[in-house]
């Protein structure tokens, strides 16, 4: 039996190994116009990281890419001189601060409220939830003037939390959005054992409902996480010397060409850690992103 | 699983938790508990300002009372020049943008499909969606730079246009007397009329020694030729000057240059390239009245870069990069459209015969035009929005150029602007121009429901 299988398979495999290298060579040009691509797809970023490591004095003459030709033009001052200074060092705990922080409320709130949303009866269930629904499209450009003004009041302007609230407000829609969806897809039979059980609501939830939900969870922080992380708009209007890194440079903008030498490698610095997350929860980011756009 | 002692209440028959025992005020202060706290920080700072925000954009720059502005400042938005310019920028952003990211987007979810390293590409391609809008505007600054020695488009550029048309021999040769003229297209003329039998003498200045080719040699006044025009071209300078016009000693001839013999008319009946001394020799020329002419290739400058900051191409410029950063997401979530398709309709059309272009245009399309009409309407509410990428990208001189909706709306209200009328108008305009997104959110959940 064996030897009849492998008499049989013989002219198929050989056939498999002419017809591999026929689609190897047709695949060619493909294989090509896509590794082309991706190489011109990576070169702004490599781009930028070359630029961080090159000397002002460098830069006014000669192109990043000259450095394959001098590569001992490269140098690690720029870095050296950037932790030395205070301003960026404060701006990159700012931005850890505001980031963490309304990372953490949102899941805490988002996936209270998506319970309530998909497990406790109530009347207007469903037309609160359209609320919600609604409030996703609202640009924050709507809230900016008024909480401008509210944030003066209480004393909230040019904290940090005051901007990682507003963070935490604008999160929530779509964190109610995506947490309530994946929570009514749980097996109800499970919940309903629970409470048969005589479990209590929260209970049920610190129990059930959050290790259950860990994967949606995981996606809506790590978006959450970005989102906020990645911000401009909304520290450049609610901060003024307490500011994350994004608006610390900005400041530094109006002097592009001779401030490159702090400008670039601070965008480095800025991108690596939503780079590192991005790379060590790809698979729930993608998977958030589909959830919260094919739904 | 029993709760540890937090509840005592007996075990229900009927299983809804709306027979439970805790009564129905239990139940809402439980409803209050998990929904309070999101429901009051979307009231207080989503609810309250949306209202606010619409109400005080019918009220003057400063303050409600007695400040009544009607729909002045919405007239702002055509009539403000600036303004004028963003809303003009944001349709061009809603005409292009989105449709060239869903196109981007689904001609590398299909290609990637059929590759094995599809997962690398893919992630390559969407790392930008990662970083933030604010540093892919620095990193493209950089790219963007206009001098081709240090910008590397322009760099690009120039080593495809050199390669297209190289530049001249002597880029920034001028005459040395005004019986050479130069003319629109940048050649230079000799206006003396020439017969067989004569000898042209085209001198030029202002060629710097690096620019001179390493070939030349002491010039040369070629004797005249009977049947012939003959001429020189050389460089009409000395150290210490020389006197214009007159070919002398320590003047160098100009080899390689492009001369024209141009007949009455302005044809070019012959051309001919000159000798390391400089001379050249048109051979044969039947009689007449004849003009020469050194070629405008000569003097072909080399590419100096576009400016992709400037005011024409700014736009454009942060378009690229948006595209950049938003393909990704497009193909990623098209890719999982593909992968998530009736594998049995696919292979039914192919036992039925149909070519692979047909499946795709018969088969794939119509399957895939929900998916596509997310993503597409997704990209629309973001270039709605789009704001970080212009801040960081368009240089202070020609922001005004780029300006875009949330951008004019950041500066009218604040950065100087000061004026909370007028911003909280544009703020609400933008809030109209979602609307419809809105409305079809609603219709789905509705729809699902």
């Amino acid at each position: 039996m064996a030897a009849a299988a492998t008499a049989a398979e013989i002219p198929a495999a050989h056939d498999t190994v002419s017809a591999k290298i026929l689609r190897g060579v047709a695949k060619a040009p493909l294989n090509i116009i896509l590794i082309t691509v991706g190489l011109l797809w990576l070169v702004p970023t490599l781009g930028l990281f070359i630029t961080s490591i090159l000397p002002q004095s460098a830069l006014a003459s000669h192109g990043w890419w000259q450095i394959f030709s001098h590569p001992s033009l490269a140098t690690f001052s720029n870095y050296r001189n950037l932790f030395h200074n205070a301003g960026l060092v404060t701006a990159l705990k700012t931005t850890a601060y505001i980031a963490v922080s309304n990372t953490l409320l949102v899941v805490i709130l988002g996936a209270m409220a998506g319970y309530a949303f998909a497990w406790l009866e109530f009347p207007g269930r469903d037309w609160l939830f359209i609320g919600v629904i609604a409030l996703l499209v609202i640009p924050l450009q709507m809230a900016l003037i008024p909480m401008f003004r509210l944030y003066d009041t209480f004393g909230l302007f040019d904290t940090w939390y005051g901007i990682s609230l507003f963070h935490v407000a604008f999160g929530l829609p779509f964190a109610i959005f995506l947490l309530r969806n994946f929570f009514v897809g749980l097996p109800k039979d499970i919940l309903e054992s629970a409470r048969i059980d005589g479990a209590n609501e929260i209970v049920i939830f610190l129990r059930l409902i959050l290790p259950l939900g860990l994967p949606a969870i995981a996606s809506l922080a790590i978006f959450q996480f970005l989102w906020t992380w990645n911000d401009l708009l909304v520290a450049l209007t609610f901060g003024q010397n307490t500011t994350p890194i994004t608006v610390w440079i900005s400041g530094q903008l109006r002097e592009f060409g001779s401030s490159i030498d702090i400008i670039a490698p601070a965008s480095f610095i800025s991108l690596i850690v939503p780079l590192l997350v991005f790379f060590a929860f790809q698979r729930y980011f993608v998977q958030g992103l589909l959830a919260g756009s094919v739904k | 699983m029993s709760a540890g002692g937090i509840t005592a209440e007996p075990p229900v028959a009927a299983a809804p938790p709306a027979s439970g025992g805790e009564g129905k005020l239990g139940r809402y202060l439980m409803v209050l508990v998990f929904l309070g706290p999101a429901l009051f920080m979307l009231t207080v700072w989503m609810v309250y300002p949306a209202v606010y925000t619409i109400v005080r954009s019918f009220f003057g720059p400063t303050g409600f009372f007695g400040h009544w502005a009607g729909v002045s400042n919405y007239e702002q938005l055509w009539k403000d020049h600036n303004l004028r310019t963003a809303v003009k920028n944001n349709i061009l952003w809603v005409a292009i943008v989105p449709a060239f990211v869903v196109a981007v987007g689904l001609i590398f979810a299909v290609l990637t499909e059929r590759v094995r390293w599809s997962v690398a590409f893919k992630t390559v391609v969407f790392v930008p969606m990662a970083i933030s809008a604010f540093a892919t505007g620095v990193t493209w600054r950089i790219l963007y730079d206009q001098s081709p020695s240090t910008g590397a488009i322009n760099a690009l550029g120039r080593v495809v246009s050199d390669a297209v048309s190289p530049p001249g021999v002597l880029p920034s040769a001028l005459p040395s007397t005004p019986t050479l003229q130069q003319q629109s297209n940048g050649a230079l003329l000799l206006r003396t009329p020439l017969h067989p039998g004569d000898v042209a003498r085209l001198g030029l200045t202002a060629i710097a020694p690096t620019d001179l080719p390493k070939s030349a040699v002491q010039a040369v006044d070629p004797a005249a030729k009977q049947g012939d025009i003959v001429g020189v071209v050389w460089r009409d300078f000395k150290p210490g000057g020389g006197k214009p016009g007159v070919v002398e000693k320590g003047e160098l001839g100009l080899p390689g240059v492009t001369v024209e013999l141009r007949s009455s008319g302005g044809k070019v009946v012959q051309s001919a390239t000159s000798q390391a001394n400089g001379t050249f020799d048109f051979t044969n020329v039947p009689a007449g009245t004849y003009q020469t002419a050194v070629g405008a290739k000569t003097f072909a400058k080399s590419f100096g870069g576009y400016a992709w900051l400037g005011p024409t191409l700014i736009t454009a410029s942060l378009m690229i990069a948006y595209i950049w950063i938003w393909a990704g997401f497009a193909m990623v979530v098209i890719a999982a459209g593909l992968a998530s398709m009736p594998r049995d309709v696919l292979e039914a059309a192919r036992t039925d015969g149909a070519s692979e272009l047909q499946i795709f245009r018969r088969v794939t399309m119509p399957l895939l035009a929900p998916i596509l009409s997310v993503v597409f309407v997704t990209m629309i509410i973001n270039v709605l929005k789009v704001f970080d990428i212009v801040y960081a990208l368009a240089p202070e001189s020609t922001q005004q150029n780029a300006n875009v909706i949330a951008l004019a709306m950041f500066n009218t209200a604040f950065a100087g602007g000061g004026n909370f009328g007028v911003g909280s108008a544009i703020a609400v305009f933008l809030f109209l121009l979602v609307i419809p997104v809105l409305a079809l959110n609603v219709r789905r959940f509705k729809r699902d429901v």
